[in-house]
């Protein structure tokens, strides 16, 4: 889906755990994320931490959004 | 050249994921690598093919998401089990069109491979992402899509570990039943490749059926658009490929190969509860993003963000599949679909979230 979306000329960031298969489908932007039930939470946290944690995770992708990118890039979490 | 001189059994271990052990499903995906001294799920199997030829010595188990989220570490607790028994053959799977579980037995047979030098190979579905990882580095058998083909894939695993064990001739791809692996092998032939050439191309031009000598690789890359200009004037659309519906899941999306996928609106939405959204997906353990549907799309966050001006606005609409699966083909149509609309509503960039 991620592929379909950079041809309509969007571009997108691919939030996943998984990193090596986002590299295979071709993502562009990919930011790796929490676990596989809960890519962009973990309950093992407070509801705050956790919100905490999800907005820093959310302004990462926003962040690759905004950088030109070459070829396939993952932006870890700072 | 291993196995092929010692008396008694070939010894061989098997790689299997924590639903194919009978420890359970989704809930025990995070289950850490064991050894088990039995043979067990399709081991069964497996040990009926294998006769008298070969045998099961331990059958090493590890949860799907335990191995996707610790690559490393888990790669390394598995390949120390392995070492141990010393095994003339290494099988991980069958996987079928598990994608976690095939990327696992991809991983592991590889690794097996080159740091223990033991021959491995692995079983899955052509579509499973585990395959276009590792069908060069290592031989998958071709599965059918489900366990339904469990029998189908143990025919052709058992003679293909064989002959690899035995440091036989491995024949072509649809002799013996794995992926193709881009390997060219010349042989001689009696008619010139022009010959052939003009042949293939008389039939084709007949509408005739040929075979191509060597398909062409599908690469479909598509290059990364420009980085958006200035974020905080940007509509933002969410995508997900985690099967986040509306609560009750109106349109019925289906918890594995969906067939269709969902656009829901949410307008005033300002956070997601078990109220309001819940999960169709049944490839993973559904009560985080159950208990808080912000885990797999961040509609929290982003309505915060977009209140800042952090961002121009978060798109009314997400578009949701379940990526359990799901064939590639679909989901393709389903992201040219929706695209086209994405496109027409003003939408600047997307954050697609993936389980």
């Amino acid at each position: 889906m991620v592929k379909e979306v950079e041809r309509a000329g969007i571009p997108v960031v691919h939030m996943c755990t998984v990193v090596p298969i986002s590299l295979t489908v071709g993502a562009n932007r990919i930011v790796p994320t929490i676990a596989i039930p809960h890519p962009l939470g973990d309950p093992k946290l407070e509801p705050h931490e956790e919100k905490a944690l999800r907005r820093k995770l959310v302004e990462r992708a926003l962040e690759a959004l905004e950088t030109e990118v070459e070829g396939q890039t993952v932006f870890e979490m700072k | 050249m291993r196995g092929g001189e010692q008396m008694g059994k070939i010894k061989v271990v098997h790689y299997i994921n924590q639903f194919f052990a009978g420890i359970g499903g989704e809930e025990k995906a995070d289950h850490r690598p064991e050894v088990r001294e039995e043979v067990l799920g399709p081991g069964l199997a497996l040990k009926a093919g294998f006769k008298d030829e070969a045998e099961i010595v331990a059958t090493v188990i590890c949860g799907d998401s335990y191995f996707g989220e610790n690559i490393e570490e888990a790669k390394k607790e598995v390949l120390e089990m392995v070492k141990k028994y010393n095994p003339d053959l290494f099988i991980a799977g069958p996987a079928f069109n598990a994608g976690r579980y095939g990327v696992a037995c991809g991983t592991i047979a590889d690794a097996v491979q080159n740091e223990l030098g033991i021959p491995s190979l692995t079983a899955m579905y052509e579509e499973n992402p585990g395959a276009d990882m590792f069908k060069k580095a290592v031989y998958i058998v071709s599965t059918k899509d489900s366990a339904a083909g469990m029998r189908d894939a143990v025919k052709k695993i058992v003679p293909l570990a064989l002959k690899l064990v035995k440091g036989e001739e491995i024949g072509s791809p649809a002799e013996e039943g794995y992926l193709e692996r881009g390997i060219r092998k010349n042989y001689f032939t009696d008619k010139r490749g022009s010959e052939r050439a003009v042949d293939m191309l008389i039939k084709k031009l007949k509408g005739e059926e040929f075979e191509t000598e060597f398909p062409m690789p599908d690469f479909d890359r598509v290059p990364p658009n420009p980085a958006v200009k200035d974020i905080t004037k940007a509509t933002i659309a969410i995508v997900t490929s985690g099967g986040a519906v509306p609560k009750g899941n109106p349109d019925h999306i289906e918890s594995s190969s969906a067939q269709k996928y969902g656009k829901y609106d949410i307008e005033g939405i300002f956070d997601l509860n078990p109220e309001n959204g819940e999960t169709a997906h049944g490839g993973y353990d559904p009560v985080y993003a159950n208990d808080d549907l912000d885990r797999v799309i961040p509609v929290d966050v982003l309505r915060e963000l977009e209140k800042e001006g952090k961002i121009g606005k978060l798109h009314r609409y997400y578009y949701s599949t379940v990526g359990n699966g799901t064939a590639v083909a679909n989901a393709k149509k389903f992201a040219e679909e929706f695209s086209k609309e994405l496109v027409a509503d003003g939408v600047d960039a997307v954050i697609l979230t993936s389980t």
